[in-house]
């Protein structure tokens, strides 16, 4: 059976004058039905725009090119403008992270809300009406049908976010992609919309790709994981895997670094990656994480591949799994 | 035994800040109590934590500690001298701050050496000769290149941008600091750089820190004490210790259940918590948390809680149960 949805190679690449940037340099994943895949990664690892070049969304200034795009045996790169937008919104959506600029300000929630249903589906406005006070009842808003007439600005930033998620849904789609959806939101209400989503997500039986630098998250909602750095999956796995057998020197480090009660004595220094995630990315052959990694030897000129290092897991270093296995986070 | 006043580095008395909020053209304005009838105490050289979501009055709560704003009540006292009997600058070179966001709270139009010695400028500190030698050992404290003096906000990391807002607390030598989120805007890598840097230059200048964050688990890790806002109002103050291991207060425990540590093997907790955070404007009568509260019974409605004092803790709410971890065996279905 095939994936939902298969990426080979893809590469963003944004034309400045004479030289070309990468931000985001040959990934390659699968995703089945139902399944939750987590991209983490620090600011500038290239992790949003490969979701919007997933979605087509990416602005003028930049390229997407992959060796294979599918989307449930579609060929996205293969689409024209408007064949792609009978997909957005309806098949495949987004949430996006600020609630507050990807709302349309001068619309009622109801008329967003209605909008997607009525253009993929050829629904009724009283259809769709009924549907979205269903799904924002789903998300838990309390007096759905008189949001409905509200506009952004009379909601808070945590029924802003449920509002996104509920247009997320309104065409039911099989794949959602949502980029940091709780990032702006309070610890509480954080948690309650990551439970309202995992619950729809398998009432609903979409695939979800998780954009997050929130470890705490990630390691609550992944079935899959890639750990993203520079423009390239460093190291995929199950969260199982990573969480607790780490194996690229960059995942171990971003572990290190997490105060974790119970865990981390208090007061204690927190373990650190020294400098700082490269701000220009061209194309180059040595390992991206070579300048931060302690580990660094001469053999990271070259950068490796994505290597598999047991079922599901894969790490891209020049060093073997036994030696991995071995290396403590000692940062200087 | 209390200690003497002039030894509590910094402590508010029945602190209130009401603002007016206008409701439209008719109507009365409102009275937002933003912080209300606020006590609490530092102690030298300890750490103290202060959690609540947006909204509830924290950055009020620092504003009023830095002397920005005055409280319409009550009052605050730096040393066991009254902000009331002195100016900005008095406060300023005993109490200093960080901030959440060093893009915006760093001048993009002036260099790190201008930054950092700008304090000394406001406060004539000395000879000008020493100035630039007083900020190069301030960089060399707080970390960053010397090479950067020269470098505008915008030419630096996040990291590098959030270390010269920490040299330039520092410079005068304050001995308070209160951080406002100091690593929210920053990525898990660079946020462990800082909070080691805070947590050495408190050994170092022996700094007494209020740090405010959403961020329980950064709280944990860095603070002596938690101070648990809710509307306005401290609801629960306690050892850090005895917060996360015996919360009280129906609200801390909220907080906690919502802490998402990295383990795969829990799910998305299902956090006790009814409705949405009330308008400031009308807030609920009695127990402001009861709406929420997954405890609450008649009297909540009716009844404005009185603080109780248990060990070193203090806790506002009428039906805790100090028995600690039974709030979580009661609440599961």
């Amino acid at each position: 059976m095939n994936s939902l949805l298969q990426v080979e190679d893809l590469r963003v690449t944004i034309p400045a004058g004479a030289a070309r940037f990468t931000p985001v340099r040959g990934l390659s994943f699968a995703l089945e039905k139902g399944e939750t895949l987590c991209i983490v990664g620090e600011s500038g690892c290239g992790k949003s725009l490969s979701s919007l070049a997933l979605m087509g969304l990416l602005p003028k200034s930049a390229e997407h090119q992959a060796e294979r795009l599918h989307f449930d045996g579609i060929d996205l790169s293969r689409l024209n403008e408007r064949q792609m937008a009978d997909l957005r919104g309806n098949r495949m959506s987004m949430i996006f992270q600020e609630p507050m600029t990807s709302l349309n300000p001068v619309y009622t929630i109801g008329d967003q809300l209605a909008e997607p249903l009525i253009r993929h589906r050829r629904a009724g406005r009283r259809e769709a009406r009924d549907h979205a006070v269903d799904l924002l009842e789903k998300v838990g808003i309390t007096a759905a049908g008189r949001r409905m007439a509200q506009y952004p600005h009379q909601l808070s930033g945590g029924l802003r976010q449920r509002v996104m998620i509920a247009m997320s849904l309104m065409c039911s789609p099989e794949l959602v992609i949502a980029d940091e959806p709780t990032t702006a939101l309070d610890v509480t209400i954080q948690a309650k919309i990551l439970r309202q989503l995992k619950q729809l997500q398998s009432e609903l039986g979409m695939a979800m790709i998780f954009i997050t630098h929130d470890l705490g998250v990630v390691a609550r909602i992944a079935d899959k994981i890639a750990v993203m750095y520079a423009g390239r999956f460093v190291e995929t796995g199950t969260a199982r895997q990573l969480f607790s057998r780490p194996l690229h020197p960059y995942t171990k480090g971003l572990l290190s670094c997490l105060p974790v009660p119970g865990k981390t004595a208090s007061g204690e220094p927190l373990g650190s990656i020294p400098g700082v995630v490269p701000a220009f990315i061209g194309e180059s052959s040595s390992c991206g994480f070579s300048s931060r990694c302690p580990y660094a030897a001469p053999l990271c000129e070259r950068e490796p591949d994505l290597t598999e290092r047991g079922s599901s897991h894969a790490c891209r270093c020049v060093l073997a799994s036994a030696e991995l296995d071995e290396l403590r986070w000692e940062a200087a | 035994m209390e200690p003497a006043a002039a030894q509590i580095p910094l402590e508010l008395k029945g602190v209130s800040k009401v603002y007016s909020v206008s409701r439209g053209y008719f109507k009365k304005d409102g009275q937002l109590h933003a912080v209300k009838k606020i006590d609490l105490k530092l102690k030298s050289g300890e750490v103290l934590g202060l959690v609540g979501e947006s909204g509830c009055g924290k950055s009020t709560l620092a504003k009023l500690l830095l002397g920005l704003i005055a409280p319409s009540v009550g009052e605050v006292r730096v040393h066991g001298q009254s902000y009331a009997s002195h100016d900005r600058i008095w406060i300023s070179e005993r109490i200093q701050p960080v901030f959440q966001d060093p893009h915006s709270s760093l001048n993009p139009r002036k260099s790190v050496r201008e930054i950092v010695t700008a304090p000394l400028r406001v406060h004539k500190s000395g000879d000008p000769e020493n100035w630039d030698k007083r900020v190069t050992e301030t960089l060399d404290l707080v970390g960053l290149p010397r090479r950067l003096m020269d470098s505008y906000p915008s030419q630096m990391s996040g990291g590098q941008r959030q270390r010269v807002a920490i040299a330039r607390a520092l410079i005068l030598r304050p001995r308070i600091v209160i951080c406002d989120e100091p690593t929210s805007a920053l990525d898990v890598s660079v946020q462990s750089q800082i909070l080691n840097l805070l947590m050495d230059l408190r050994k170092e200048l022996s700094l007494t820190y209020l740090v405010i964050s959403h961020d329980l688990s950064v709280i944990e890790h860095i603070a002596d004490r938690i101070a648990v806002m809710y509307l306005g109002r401290i609801v629960e103050e306690a050892p850090a210790r005895e917060i996360f291991s015996r919360p009280r207060h129906p609200y801390t425990k909220a907080l906690l259940e919502s802490v998402l540590s990295p383990n795969p093997e829990l799910g998305v907790p299902d956090v006790h918590l009814a409705g949405e955070f009330p308008n400031p404007l009308e807030p609920p009568t009695g127990c402001s948390f009861h709406p929420r509260c997954p405890m609450a019974q008649g009297d909540c409605s009716g009844t404005e809680p009185q603080e109780r004092i248990e060990g070193e803790a203090r806790i506002a709410c009428m039906h805790y149960d100090s028995g600690g971890g039974q709030f979580m065996a009661d609440a599961k279905p």
